[in-house]
Protein backbone atom coordinates (compact mmCIF):
# COMPACT_ATOMS: atom_id res chain seq x y z
CA UNK A 1 0.00 0.00 0.00
CA UNK A 2 1.19 3.25 -0.88
CA UNK A 3 2.32 5.80 1.99
CA UNK A 4 2.28 9.38 0.76
CA UNK A 5 4.19 11.31 3.42
CA UNK A 6 2.87 15.29 3.02
CA UNK A 7 5.64 16.38 5.13
CA UNK A 8 8.05 15.55 2.44
CA UNK A 9 5.91 15.13 -0.65
CA UNK A 10 4.27 17.76 -2.79
CA UNK A 11 0.35 17.67 -2.33
CA UNK A 12 0.49 17.26 -5.97
CA UNK A 13 2.34 14.03 -6.46
CA UNK A 14 -0.47 12.52 -4.17
CA UNK A 15 -3.26 14.21 -6.46
CA UNK A 16 -1.58 12.67 -9.76
CA UNK A 17 -0.86 9.12 -8.32
CA UNK A 18 -4.42 8.96 -7.24
CA UNK A 19 -5.55 10.28 -10.42
CA UNK A 20 -3.32 8.15 -12.59
CA UNK A 21 -5.03 4.76 -11.41
CA UNK A 22 -5.46 2.61 -14.50
CA UNK A 23 -7.35 -0.34 -14.93
CA UNK A 24 -7.36 -3.32 -13.36
CA UNK A 25 -4.37 -1.47 -11.22
CA UNK A 26 -3.52 -3.48 -7.43
CA UNK A 27 -2.78 0.13 -5.67
CA UNK A 28 -6.21 0.51 -4.82
CA UNK A 29 -5.37 1.98 -1.01
CA UNK A 30 -3.32 4.99 0.12
CA UNK A 31 -2.33 6.21 3.28
CA UNK A 32 -1.53 9.31 3.68
CA UNK A 33 0.40 10.79 6.64
CA UNK A 34 0.96 14.68 8.28
CA UNK A 35 -1.94 16.30 6.34
CA UNK A 36 -1.12 19.39 8.54
CA UNK A 37 -4.59 21.10 7.94
CA UNK A 38 -3.28 20.99 3.86
CA UNK A 39 -5.93 21.97 1.27
CA UNK A 40 -7.20 19.81 -1.50
CA UNK A 41 -6.11 16.45 -0.18
CA UNK A 42 -7.24 13.47 -2.57
CA UNK A 43 -9.31 15.95 -4.77
CA UNK A 44 -10.63 14.59 -7.91
CA UNK A 45 -10.78 11.20 -7.47
CA UNK A 46 -12.30 9.22 -10.52
CA UNK A 47 -11.66 5.08 -9.57
CA UNK A 48 -12.63 2.90 -6.49
CA UNK A 49 -10.03 3.42 -4.38
CA UNK A 50 -9.36 3.99 -0.80
CA UNK A 51 -7.74 7.06 0.80
CA UNK A 52 -7.00 6.90 4.41
CA UNK A 53 -5.58 10.41 6.10
CA UNK A 54 -3.86 10.31 9.10
CA UNK A 55 -4.80 13.86 10.77
CA UNK A 56 -6.73 16.88 9.82
CA UNK A 57 -7.15 18.18 6.44
CA UNK A 58 -7.89 21.93 5.64
CA UNK A 59 -10.19 23.23 2.88
CA UNK A 60 -11.66 21.46 0.32
CA UNK A 61 -10.69 17.18 0.89
CA UNK A 62 -11.84 15.06 -1.35
CA UNK A 63 -13.59 17.44 -3.51
CA UNK A 64 -15.66 16.10 -6.69
CA UNK A 65 -15.09 12.51 -5.83
CA UNK A 66 -16.02 10.04 -7.75
CA UNK A 67 -16.44 6.14 -6.41
CA UNK A 68 -13.21 7.25 -4.07
CA UNK A 69 -13.64 6.23 -0.53
CA UNK A 70 -11.58 8.60 1.50
CA UNK A 71 -11.99 8.79 5.23
CA UNK A 72 -10.25 11.36 7.52
CA UNK A 73 -8.65 10.45 10.85
CA UNK A 74 -8.99 13.77 12.13
CA UNK A 75 -11.03 16.95 11.06
CA UNK A 76 -11.67 18.34 7.79
CA UNK A 77 -11.65 22.78 6.68
CA UNK A 78 -14.50 24.16 5.24
CA UNK A 79 -15.73 22.39 2.01
CA UNK A 80 -15.15 18.58 2.72
CA UNK A 81 -16.61 16.40 -0.17
CA UNK A 82 -17.68 19.90 -2.39
CA UNK A 83 -19.60 18.05 -5.99
CA UNK A 84 -19.07 14.64 -4.65
CA UNK A 85 -20.23 12.65 -7.70
CA UNK A 86 -20.28 9.13 -6.09
CA UNK A 87 -18.43 7.04 -3.91
CA UNK A 88 -17.97 7.43 0.36
CA UNK A 89 -16.14 10.19 2.45
CA UNK A 90 -15.88 9.57 6.13
CA UNK A 91 -14.62 12.42 8.48
CA UNK A 92 -13.98 11.16 12.02
CA UNK A 93 -13.76 14.32 13.80
CA UNK A 94 -15.87 17.64 13.31
CA UNK A 95 -16.24 19.40 9.63
CA UNK A 96 -16.22 22.94 8.86
CA UNK A 97 -18.86 24.56 6.48
CA UNK A 98 -20.20 23.53 3.87
CA UNK A 99 -19.42 20.25 4.15
CA UNK A 100 -20.81 18.24 0.83
CA UNK A 101 -22.33 21.47 -0.81
CA UNK A 102 -23.96 20.99 -4.41
CA UNK A 103 -22.72 17.15 -4.22
CA UNK A 104 -24.67 15.15 -6.48
CA UNK A 105 -24.18 11.54 -5.20
CA UNK A 106 -22.35 9.34 -2.49
CA UNK A 107 -22.19 9.17 1.09
CA UNK A 108 -20.89 11.60 3.62
CA UNK A 109 -20.40 10.39 7.14
CA UNK A 110 -19.32 13.09 9.61
CA UNK A 111 -18.84 11.36 12.55
CA UNK A 112 -18.69 14.89 15.00
CA UNK A 113 -19.99 17.75 14.26
CA UNK A 114 -20.86 20.07 11.09
CA UNK A 115 -20.27 23.87 11.29
CA UNK A 116 -22.63 26.49 9.15
CA UNK A 117 -24.18 25.30 5.36
CA UNK A 118 -23.71 21.80 5.59
CA UNK A 119 -25.39 20.21 2.52
CA UNK A 120 -25.59 23.70 0.73
CA UNK A 121 -27.36 23.59 -2.61
CA UNK A 122 -27.32 19.57 -2.31
CA UNK A 123 -28.35 17.85 -5.64
CA UNK A 124 -28.17 14.12 -4.70
CA UNK A 125 -25.96 13.23 -1.86
CA UNK A 126 -26.69 11.91 1.28
CA UNK A 127 -25.22 13.27 3.87
CA UNK A 128 -25.02 11.85 8.07
CA UNK A 129 -23.85 13.80 10.62
CA UNK A 130 -23.66 12.35 14.09
CA UNK A 131 -23.46 15.48 16.14
CA UNK A 132 -24.64 18.63 15.71
CA UNK A 133 -25.30 21.22 12.09
CA UNK A 134 -24.92 25.16 12.23
CA UNK A 135 -26.76 27.53 10.36
CA UNK A 136 -28.28 27.54 7.14
CA UNK A 137 -27.89 24.14 6.52
CA UNK A 138 -29.12 22.61 3.19
CA UNK A 139 -29.74 25.64 1.95
CA UNK A 140 -31.68 25.77 -1.33
CA UNK A 141 -31.26 21.54 -0.90
CA UNK A 142 -32.74 20.21 -4.13
CA UNK A 143 -32.14 16.59 -3.69
CA UNK A 144 -30.88 13.70 -1.46
CA UNK A 145 -30.90 12.85 2.42
CA UNK A 146 -29.34 15.27 5.68
CA UNK A 147 -29.82 13.18 8.10
CA UNK A 148 -28.59 14.57 11.83
CA UNK A 149 -28.30 12.94 14.82
CA UNK A 150 -27.68 16.18 17.15
CA UNK A 151 -29.14 19.82 16.85
CA UNK A 152 -29.48 21.89 13.60
CA UNK A 153 -28.53 25.66 14.03
CA UNK A 154 -30.76 28.65 12.32
CA UNK A 155 -32.63 28.60 9.08
CA UNK A 156 -32.28 24.71 8.63
CA UNK A 157 -33.73 24.60 4.90
CA UNK A 158 -34.16 28.07 3.86
CA UNK A 159 -35.41 27.93 0.17
CA UNK A 160 -35.61 24.24 0.19
CA UNK A 161 -36.31 22.43 -3.12
CA UNK A 162 -36.39 18.33 -2.93
CA UNK A 163 -33.67 17.44 -0.24
CA UNK A 164 -35.11 15.23 2.79
CA UNK A 165 -33.74 16.25 5.86
CA UNK A 166 -34.01 14.28 9.25
CA UNK A 167 -32.92 15.80 12.28
CA UNK A 168 -33.26 14.02 15.75
CA UNK A 169 -32.24 16.43 17.94
CA UNK A 170 -33.56 20.11 18.33
CA UNK A 171 -33.78 22.46 15.44
CA UNK A 172 -32.84 26.47 16.08
CA UNK A 173 -35.27 27.45 13.44
CA UNK A 174 -36.57 26.90 9.92
CA UNK A 175 -35.40 28.56 7.00
CA UNK A 176 -38.31 30.47 4.61
CA UNK A 177 -40.07 27.70 2.80
CA UNK A 178 -39.31 24.62 5.02
CA UNK A 179 -41.85 22.57 7.10
CA UNK A 180 -42.02 19.55 9.46
CA UNK A 181 -43.28 16.98 7.27
CA UNK A 182 -45.14 12.97 8.29
CA UNK A 183 -42.39 10.54 8.54
CA UNK A 184 -44.00 8.06 6.24
CA UNK A 185 -43.20 4.09 5.97
CA UNK A 186 -40.75 4.57 2.85
CA UNK A 187 -39.18 7.82 4.93
CA UNK A 188 -38.53 4.86 8.03
CA UNK A 189 -36.91 2.56 6.22
CA UNK A 190 -34.99 4.78 4.09
CA UNK A 191 -33.45 6.08 7.18
CA UNK A 192 -32.55 3.06 8.73
CA UNK A 193 -30.75 2.19 5.08
CA UNK A 194 -28.59 5.24 5.78
CA UNK A 195 -28.26 5.26 9.17
CA UNK A 196 -26.69 1.02 8.65
CA UNK A 197 -24.45 2.52 5.47
CA UNK A 198 -23.24 5.42 7.97
CA UNK A 199 -22.22 3.00 11.17
CA UNK A 200 -24.81 3.99 13.18
CA UNK A 201 -26.17 1.87 15.63
CA UNK A 202 -28.69 1.93 18.71
CA UNK A 203 -30.67 4.61 17.38
CA UNK A 204 -34.13 4.29 15.80
CA UNK A 205 -35.32 6.01 12.28
CA UNK A 206 -38.62 6.93 15.00
CA UNK A 207 -36.91 9.38 17.08
CA UNK A 208 -35.86 11.99 13.77
CA UNK A 209 -38.36 14.35 12.63
CA UNK A 210 -38.46 15.28 8.86
CA UNK A 211 -38.15 18.24 7.79
CA UNK A 212 -38.98 19.12 3.57
CA UNK A 213 -40.12 22.13 1.25
CA UNK A 214 -43.56 23.67 1.31
CA UNK A 215 -43.17 24.57 -2.28
CA UNK A 216 -44.58 27.51 -1.84
CA UNK A 217 -41.20 29.60 -3.22
CA UNK A 218 -39.68 27.52 -5.41
CA UNK A 219 -42.23 28.88 -8.50
CA UNK A 220 -42.45 32.56 -8.32
CA UNK A 221 -45.87 33.49 -7.36
CA UNK A 222 -46.64 37.16 -6.97
CA UNK A 223 -49.03 36.42 -4.16
CA UNK A 224 -45.53 35.07 -2.20
CA UNK A 225 -43.86 37.95 -2.78
CA UNK A 226 -43.48 38.92 1.15
CA UNK A 227 -42.11 35.73 1.81
CA UNK A 228 -38.87 36.11 -0.25
CA UNK B 1 -8.65 36.47 2.47
CA UNK B 2 -6.92 37.75 5.08
CA UNK B 3 -5.05 35.52 7.86
CA UNK B 4 -5.48 36.38 11.43
CA UNK B 5 -3.18 34.43 14.27
CA UNK B 6 -3.58 34.94 18.20
CA UNK B 7 -1.89 32.84 21.18
CA UNK B 8 -2.67 33.83 24.64
CA UNK B 9 -0.17 31.87 27.33
CA UNK B 10 -1.78 30.13 30.18
CA UNK B 11 1.49 28.44 31.04
CA UNK B 12 4.28 30.71 32.32
CA UNK B 13 6.71 28.94 30.73
CA UNK B 14 6.02 29.13 27.69
CA UNK B 15 6.39 32.70 27.47
CA UNK B 16 9.41 33.15 25.95
CA UNK B 17 8.68 31.18 23.33
CA UNK B 18 5.60 33.59 22.49
CA UNK B 19 7.10 35.19 19.73
CA UNK B 20 8.57 32.14 17.76
CA UNK B 21 5.35 30.50 18.03
CA UNK B 22 3.53 33.92 16.83
CA UNK B 23 5.75 33.85 14.06
CA UNK B 24 5.78 30.32 12.88
CA UNK B 25 2.20 30.65 12.86
CA UNK B 26 1.72 33.99 10.97
CA UNK B 27 3.98 32.86 8.45
CA UNK B 28 2.07 30.03 7.86
CA UNK B 29 -0.81 32.36 6.75
CA UNK B 30 1.23 34.15 3.91
CA UNK B 31 -0.61 32.82 0.83
CA UNK B 32 -3.97 34.10 2.94
CA UNK B 33 -2.89 37.65 2.81
CA UNK B 34 1.06 38.30 1.11
CA UNK B 35 0.33 42.38 1.11
CA UNK B 36 1.14 43.64 4.79
CA UNK B 37 1.45 41.95 7.99
CA UNK B 38 1.62 42.80 11.54
CA UNK B 39 2.00 41.57 14.68
CA UNK B 40 0.81 42.73 18.51
CA UNK B 41 2.65 41.57 21.67
CA UNK B 42 1.68 41.97 25.06
CA UNK B 43 5.13 41.59 27.28
CA UNK B 44 5.75 41.93 31.08
CA UNK B 45 3.35 44.60 32.29
CA UNK B 46 3.98 44.31 36.24
CA UNK B 47 6.65 47.20 36.42
CA UNK B 48 6.21 50.61 36.46
CA UNK B 49 7.10 51.36 32.92
CA UNK B 50 4.77 52.06 30.03
CA UNK B 51 5.67 51.90 26.19
CA UNK B 52 4.98 53.59 23.42
CA UNK B 53 5.44 51.73 20.09
CA UNK B 54 6.61 54.50 17.02
CA UNK B 55 6.86 53.98 13.27
CA UNK B 56 8.81 56.43 11.13
CA UNK B 57 9.21 56.19 7.27
CA UNK B 58 12.69 58.29 7.36
CA UNK B 59 13.45 56.10 10.82
CA UNK B 60 17.72 57.49 10.62
CA UNK B 61 16.78 61.29 10.46
CA UNK B 62 13.61 60.78 13.00
CA UNK B 63 14.89 58.68 15.46
CA UNK B 64 18.53 60.73 15.77
CA UNK B 65 18.76 62.17 18.66
CA UNK B 66 14.87 61.61 20.04
CA UNK B 67 15.88 59.95 23.46
CA UNK B 68 17.69 62.96 24.80
CA UNK B 69 15.12 65.18 23.25
CA UNK B 70 12.51 63.30 24.54
CA UNK B 71 13.94 62.58 27.73
CA UNK B 72 14.39 66.78 28.01
CA UNK B 73 10.81 67.64 27.16
CA UNK B 74 9.26 65.04 29.87
CA UNK B 75 11.98 65.64 32.63
CA UNK B 76 12.75 62.42 33.15
CA UNK B 77 15.02 59.51 31.24
CA UNK B 78 13.46 57.56 28.64
CA UNK B 79 15.22 54.81 26.85
CA UNK B 80 14.17 53.74 23.22
CA UNK B 81 15.49 50.83 21.30
CA UNK B 82 14.99 51.10 17.57
CA UNK B 83 13.81 47.95 15.18
CA UNK B 84 14.24 48.78 11.89
CA UNK B 85 11.17 51.21 11.32
CA UNK B 86 10.27 50.92 14.48
CA UNK B 87 11.17 51.91 18.10
CA UNK B 88 10.23 51.40 21.21
CA UNK B 89 9.94 54.45 24.26
CA UNK B 90 10.10 52.99 27.68
CA UNK B 91 9.33 55.24 30.09
CA UNK B 92 7.52 56.01 33.66
CA UNK B 93 3.63 55.01 33.41
CA UNK B 94 2.61 58.34 34.71
CA UNK B 95 4.67 60.44 32.18
CA UNK B 96 3.03 58.17 29.37
CA UNK B 97 0.76 61.37 27.83
CA UNK B 98 2.76 63.66 28.04
CA UNK B 99 5.50 61.35 26.44
CA UNK B 100 2.94 60.79 23.51
CA UNK B 101 2.30 64.41 23.32
CA UNK B 102 5.94 65.33 23.58
CA UNK B 103 6.91 62.35 20.67
CA UNK B 104 4.08 64.13 18.35
CA UNK B 105 5.76 67.94 19.09
CA UNK B 106 9.01 66.89 18.18
CA UNK B 107 8.80 64.58 15.69
CA UNK B 108 5.05 65.04 13.72
CA UNK B 109 5.95 62.44 10.94
CA UNK B 110 6.03 60.14 13.49
CA UNK B 111 3.20 57.76 13.85
CA UNK B 112 2.68 56.20 17.21
CA UNK B 113 1.42 52.64 16.88
CA UNK B 114 0.47 51.91 19.90
CA UNK B 115 0.80 53.08 23.82
CA UNK B 116 0.44 51.12 27.23
CA UNK B 117 1.62 49.12 29.76
CA UNK B 118 2.21 46.06 27.80
CA UNK B 119 1.43 46.33 24.27
CA UNK B 120 3.99 46.66 21.19
CA UNK B 121 2.99 46.76 17.29
CA UNK B 122 5.08 46.33 14.92
CA UNK B 123 3.39 46.10 11.14
CA UNK B 124 4.45 46.98 7.35
CA UNK B 125 4.06 45.87 3.77
CA UNK B 126 5.87 42.95 2.41
CA UNK B 127 5.34 39.34 3.24
CA UNK B 128 4.93 38.05 6.64
CA UNK B 129 8.55 36.25 6.91
CA UNK B 130 10.64 39.61 5.63
CA UNK B 131 8.36 41.42 7.77
CA UNK B 132 8.50 38.77 11.32
CA UNK B 133 12.67 38.86 10.68
CA UNK B 134 12.55 42.76 10.23
CA UNK B 135 11.74 43.07 13.70
CA UNK B 136 13.08 40.28 14.95
CA UNK B 137 9.57 38.80 16.58
CA UNK B 138 11.12 35.26 16.65
CA UNK B 139 12.81 36.40 19.88
CA UNK B 140 10.22 38.42 21.28
CA UNK B 141 8.62 36.96 24.52
CA UNK B 142 5.49 38.24 26.39
CA UNK B 143 2.23 36.79 27.64
CA UNK B 144 -0.20 36.89 24.13
CA UNK B 145 0.01 37.93 20.91
CA UNK B 146 -1.94 38.90 18.06
CA UNK B 147 -0.70 38.98 14.19
CA UNK B 148 -2.35 39.18 10.89
CA UNK B 149 -1.57 38.77 7.28
CA UNK B 150 -3.54 41.10 4.84
CA UNK B 151 -5.33 40.86 1.52
CA UNK B 152 -6.37 44.66 1.19
CA UNK B 153 -10.13 44.69 0.36
CA UNK B 154 -11.50 48.24 1.52
CA UNK B 155 -8.22 50.51 1.76
CA UNK B 156 -4.43 51.37 0.57
CA UNK B 157 -1.71 48.45 0.85
CA UNK B 158 0.27 50.70 3.54
CA UNK B 159 1.72 50.90 6.68
CA UNK B 160 -1.17 52.22 8.44
CA UNK B 161 -3.46 50.02 6.00
CA UNK B 162 -1.98 47.13 8.07
CA UNK B 163 -3.39 45.38 11.09
CA UNK B 164 -2.97 45.60 13.82
CA UNK B 165 -5.16 48.35 14.70
CA UNK B 166 -4.75 50.16 18.17
CA UNK B 167 -6.61 53.17 19.57
CA UNK B 168 -7.18 52.48 22.52
CA UNK B 169 -4.08 52.11 25.36
CA UNK B 170 -3.12 48.25 25.56
CA UNK B 171 -6.03 47.63 22.84
CA UNK B 172 -6.21 46.22 19.58
CA UNK B 173 -7.97 44.23 17.05
CA UNK B 174 -7.35 42.16 13.74
CA UNK B 175 -10.09 42.00 11.37
CA UNK B 176 -10.62 39.31 8.52
CA UNK B 177 -13.84 40.19 6.38
CA UNK B 178 -15.51 44.12 5.45
CA UNK B 179 -17.43 46.43 7.03
CA UNK B 180 -20.02 47.94 4.62
CA UNK B 181 -21.39 50.52 7.60
CA UNK B 182 -17.83 52.07 8.44
CA UNK B 183 -17.79 55.55 6.36
CA UNK B 184 -21.09 56.26 8.83
CA UNK B 185 -20.26 55.11 11.88
CA UNK B 186 -16.70 56.63 11.18
CA UNK B 187 -18.62 59.78 11.29
CA UNK B 188 -20.47 58.94 14.25
CA UNK B 189 -17.21 57.82 16.13
CA UNK B 190 -16.14 61.66 14.27
CA UNK B 191 -18.50 63.41 16.60
CA UNK B 192 -17.63 61.72 19.70
CA UNK B 193 -14.49 62.45 19.68
CA UNK B 194 -12.30 59.54 18.24
CA UNK B 195 -9.82 60.55 15.88
CA UNK B 196 -8.55 58.02 12.86
CA UNK B 197 -5.47 58.14 10.25
CA UNK B 198 -7.15 55.56 7.60
CA UNK B 199 -9.87 55.53 5.59
CA UNK B 200 -9.33 51.43 6.87
CA UNK B 201 -12.96 49.88 8.10
CA UNK B 202 -10.90 47.95 10.50
CA UNK B 203 -9.98 51.09 12.33
CA UNK B 204 -13.49 51.91 12.74
CA UNK B 205 -13.77 48.67 14.19
CA UNK B 206 -10.89 49.12 16.41
CA UNK B 207 -12.36 52.75 17.48
CA UNK B 208 -15.87 51.76 18.60
CA UNK B 209 -14.42 49.15 20.61
CA UNK B 210 -12.64 51.87 22.53
CA UNK B 211 -15.52 54.27 22.25
CA UNK B 212 -17.61 51.50 24.00
CA UNK B 213 -15.23 50.57 26.79
CA UNK B 214 -15.00 54.85 27.12
CA UNK B 215 -18.51 54.84 28.50
CA UNK B 216 -17.86 51.69 30.76
CA UNK B 217 -18.27 48.61 29.10
CA UNK B 218 -15.96 45.82 29.40
CA UNK B 219 -14.35 43.94 26.44
CA UNK B 220 -16.59 41.20 26.35
CA UNK B 221 -19.86 43.83 26.52
CA UNK B 222 -18.35 46.41 23.86
CA UNK B 223 -17.96 42.86 21.93
CA UNK B 224 -21.65 41.98 21.98
CA UNK B 225 -22.41 45.45 20.93
CA UNK B 226 -20.24 45.36 18.13
CA UNK B 227 -22.35 41.77 16.75
CA UNK B 228 -25.05 44.35 16.54
CA UNK B 229 -23.87 47.23 15.39
CA UNK B 230 -21.01 46.73 12.59
CA UNK B 231 -22.72 45.76 9.36
CA UNK B 232 -20.88 43.36 7.37
CA UNK B 233 -18.44 40.12 7.45
CA UNK B 234 -15.99 40.06 10.07
CA UNK B 235 -13.99 37.82 12.46
CA UNK B 236 -12.36 39.82 14.75
CA UNK B 237 -9.53 39.08 17.21
CA UNK B 238 -8.59 41.60 19.71
CA UNK B 239 -5.91 41.79 22.60
CA UNK B 240 -6.34 44.02 25.58
CA UNK B 241 -3.75 44.29 28.50
CA UNK B 242 -4.47 41.11 30.12
CA UNK B 243 -7.20 39.66 28.06
CA UNK B 244 -7.74 38.22 24.31
CA UNK B 245 -11.11 37.72 22.74
CA UNK B 246 -12.90 36.21 19.86
CA UNK B 247 -15.92 37.14 17.55
CA UNK B 248 -17.45 36.75 14.13
CA UNK B 249 -20.64 37.93 12.87
CA UNK B 250 -23.82 36.50 12.69
CA UNK B 251 -23.36 34.87 8.99
CA UNK B 252 -19.71 33.91 10.18
CA UNK B 253 -18.35 33.05 6.18
CA UNK B 254 -14.50 34.13 7.50
CA UNK B 255 -13.22 31.31 8.58
CA UNK B 256 -12.22 31.17 12.52
CA UNK B 257 -10.30 27.90 14.36
CA UNK B 258 -9.74 27.64 17.98
CA UNK B 259 -7.19 25.49 20.08
CA UNK B 260 -7.45 25.28 23.89
CA UNK B 261 -4.66 22.93 25.85
CA UNK B 262 -3.66 23.62 29.67
CA UNK B 263 -1.03 25.30 28.38
CA UNK B 264 -2.80 27.74 26.00
CA UNK B 265 -5.55 29.40 23.67
CA UNK B 266 -4.85 29.38 20.03
CA UNK B 267 -6.86 31.15 16.93
CA UNK B 268 -6.15 30.44 13.35
CA UNK B 269 -8.01 31.70 10.66
CA UNK B 270 -6.96 28.16 9.40
CA UNK B 271 -5.76 25.18 11.27
CA UNK B 272 -2.79 24.96 9.24
CA UNK B 273 -1.90 28.08 11.72
CA UNK B 274 -1.73 25.89 14.25
CA UNK B 275 -0.52 22.54 13.88
CA UNK B 276 3.50 23.57 15.22
CA UNK B 277 2.32 24.76 18.32
CA UNK B 278 3.00 22.08 21.45
CA UNK B 279 0.70 19.20 22.36
CA UNK B 280 -1.78 20.43 19.89
CA UNK B 281 -2.57 16.81 18.60
CA UNK B 282 -4.14 16.33 22.26
CA UNK B 283 -6.09 19.88 22.61
CA UNK B 284 -9.75 20.58 21.87
CA UNK B 285 -10.26 22.33 18.53
CA UNK B 286 -13.16 23.93 17.63
CA UNK B 287 -14.98 26.70 15.11
CA UNK B 288 -16.24 29.53 17.24
CA UNK B 289 -19.87 29.99 17.04
CA UNK B 290 -21.69 32.76 15.04
CA UNK B 291 -22.56 36.23 16.71
CA UNK B 292 -20.74 34.58 19.94
CA UNK B 293 -18.00 36.33 22.22
CA UNK B 294 -14.96 34.20 23.60
CA UNK B 295 -12.74 35.98 25.98
CA UNK B 296 -10.12 34.64 28.02
CA UNK B 297 -8.20 36.86 30.83
CA UNK B 298 -4.96 35.89 32.69
CA UNK B 299 -6.75 38.29 35.63
CA UNK B 300 -9.17 35.68 36.03
CA UNK B 301 -7.22 32.31 35.09
CA UNK B 302 -4.46 33.61 37.20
Amino acid sequence: MPVIDLATTPLRELNSALHNIQNGSNDLSFEVVNPRGSHSVAVGIDAPVTVDVKGSVGYYCAGMNDGGTVTVHGSAGPGVAENMMSGTVVIEGDASQYAGATGRGGLLVIKGNAASRCGISMKGIDIVVHGNIGHMSAFMGQSGHLVVLGDAGDALGDSLYEAKLFVRGSVKSLGADCIEKELRPEHLTKLAELLEKAGVSEVRPEEFKRYGSARKLYNFNIDNADAY
Amino acid sequence: MCGIVGLFLKDKSLEPELGALLSSMLVTMTDRGPDSAGIAIYGDASGNNAKITIQSANPKKDFAGLEAELGQAVGAPVTIQVKSTHAVITLAKDLLDTGKAAVSELRPNIRIMSSGDAIEIYKETGLPKDVVSRFAVNSMAGTHGIGHTRMATESAVTTLGAHPFSTGSDQCLVHNGSLSNHNNLRRELKREGMTFETENDTEVAAAYLTAEMAKGKNLGQALEGAVDDLDGFFTFVVGTKSGFGVVRDAIACKPAVMAETDQYVAFGSEYRALVNLPGIENARVWEPEPATVYFWDHQKVA
